[in-house]
């Protein structure tokens, strides 16, 4: 793979459990480019559990600017169950100029079907915001005995969506917390993309095709808590069409990006 | 860095989630995904259907089918007979079989039996005089283990009562962190990376506390991606020395003994 790769989920700060071989921004971004990653759609681990989400929003902000080599697009992190959260919205939208948001339901408490996620949701969209949704950030099975959080469950999406035109919703982590046989009722709910840092089995892309189209999948490494290399590699087990391994690197997260 | 520093060794496979409704077409794709990741050869276990406490005649059929898919490939794969400790005398009778008058090099414990029981003990010991490793499945889940999964601390039990033998902590225990924790006193007992998400810093870890020399690389395809798992050794910060042994060279100098001793040259 040449090409250039836009990389939807790398994520900034600390890992609150441990530190990360590549949790200094200059690091990540140093390897980002060394795989020809030119773009990378970064969120912060301090929005999991900071209640100043504001704060963590600037950082992550200051951060892409002073270390981001122009790669790391910041998308801040929105969380509904604080009080005057909408200013945080504002805040990303307008004063960042954020081109997404990445939401972490199951860290902040609420589930999708809860009126406050639809009524962030069509803001969110009014404003023209991408809505990254973190489906689980690591392997339930290996928690922390003192958090243990369940993965986001992604099936009121199917009957919200269509209530919320032009809504763009890319779901994180998803592909090892949503069973495949459901994956097409849920891509199919509207302009929903997922992307390929959780998932897993041999020639995994290749099986994965069999229930989504090509062009609703996006490159995601989740680094740095996973090796970048993995979703690197993925992309190499399964064999692909020229089509479909652009579309899946770099031209599918492009046309999110700029609808 | 993508491209493989060194022999690939994979010893962690199964026939289970890989295409096919045969062990021979399983065992063709499972080689021709394991040819695109550079994966020179693998250690293969289990059968096509898993079986938490197989019966004799199931583990025997498992055995059977990881014999039939390794039967045009003894150049590229090995077999390790899977096994229950509960039944004793059937289990040592399929070693031999398998082991002793068969072409496979190790044991697979699985879910069926806490890895220090007693029951174990025959069992290991006749593995240990007949040079085979062992490969005991581990798991430390916050969610709870199955009724008869083993932790890493309980390998360390069988680890002391067993000096002499070649154990392989499967999955590190899964929670990596206390895994390499609970095996680091026990000099016998080699970590496998395979099976859980390529969470950074643990192949790292891994090297630090136990030595280079005790790490190897495993899949668990087709479960898992060769991708995912291969990444733990291609990204982490460790020296291509060590990348070296990990992949390959470890699992290599372990296999040697048994190998050579079914005339098999390495």
């Amino acid at each position: 793979m040449n090409a250039p790769i836009i990389d939807v989920q790398v994520t900034l700060s600390r890992w609150p459990f441990r530190r990360l071989p590549l949790d200094e921004t200059p690091a990540l971004v140093e390897a980002l480019q060394s795989h020809g990653i030119t773009q990378a759609w970064a969120g912060s681990f301090d929005a999991l559990l900071h209640k100043d989400i504001a704060s963590a929003n600037a950082r992550l902000v200051d951060e892409c600017a002073k270390h981001g080599s122009g790669v790391l697009l910041p998308f801040g992190t929105v969380n509904p169950k604080l009080p005057d959260w909408e200013e945080d919205l504002r805040r990303c939208a307008e004063d960042y100029g954020m081109r997404g948001i990445r939401l972490h339901p199951n860290y902040h408490g609420y589930a999708l079907d809860d009126p406050l996620f639809a009524r962030l949701l069509q803001l969110a969209t009014e404003r023209k915001l991408i809505v990254q949704i973190t489906t689980a950030m690591e392997d339930e099975r290996m928690m922390h005995p003192l958090l243990q959080v369940k993965p986001v469950d992604v099936n009121p999406l199917v009957d919200l969506l269509p209530t919320v035109p032009g809504a763009r919703i890319v779901l994180l982590n998803a592909l090892r917390t949503v069973p495949a046989p459901i994956l097409p009722k849920i891509i199919g709910a509207g302009e929903v993309y997922a992307e390929i840092a959780s998932l897993e089995g041999v020639g995994g892309i290749t099986n994965i095709l069999q229930h989504m189209p090509a062009g609703r999948l996006l490159f995601g490494s989740h680094a740095p808590l996973f090796y970048l290399e993995s979703a690197l590699l993925k992309i190499k087990e399964s064999p692909l069409t020229d089509e479909q391994l652009n579309g899946i690197c770099r031209e599918n997260a492009a046309r999110v990006l700029a609808a | 860095m993508l491209n493989p520093p060194a022999e690939i060794w994979d010893l962690h496979t199964h026939l289970s989630g890989v295409p096919g409704r045969t062990p021979d077409e399983k065992m063709v794709n499972l080689l021709g995904f394991a040819e695109r990741m550079g994966i020179a050869k693998q250690v293969v276990f289990m059968g096509m259907e898993f079986s938490y406490e197989p019966t004799p005649e199931k583990f025997r059929q498992e055995n059977d089918e990881v014999l039939q898919a390794l039967s045009h490939y003894h150049d590229r794969a090995f077999g390790f007979v899977y096994l229950n400790p509960k039944f004793e005398k059937e289990s040592l009778d399929e070693f031999d079989r398998c082991v002793v008058n068969g072409p496979m090099v190790g044991i697979k414990l699985w879910v069926a039996e806490h890895c220090n029981a007693a029951s174990l003990d025959p069992i290991i010991a006749r593995a240990a005089a007949h040079k085979a490793l062992v490969f005991q499945h581990t798991w430390i889940k916050i969610t709870g283990n199955l009724p008869g999964e083993s932790t890493p601390m309980e390998l360390a039990e069988l680890a002391s009562r067993h000096p002499g033998a070649i154990l392989i902590c499967g999955h590190c225990g899964g929670d990596w962190e206390l895994g390499i924790r609970a095996i680091r006193p026990h000099k016998n007992i080699y970590a496998d990376l395979a099976g859980g998400d390529p969470t950074a810093g643990f192949t790292e870890m891994a090297v630090r506390e136990l030595g280079v020399e005790r790490v190897l690389f495993g899949s668990d395809a087709g479960g898992r991606s060769f991708a995912s798992q291969l990444a733990k050794v291609y990204g982490a910060r460790i020296t291509d020395d060590d990348k070296r042994l990990i992949l390959s060279g470890n699992l290599k100098r372990l296999l040697t003994p048994i190998l050579e001793a079914k005339g098999v040259k390495v």
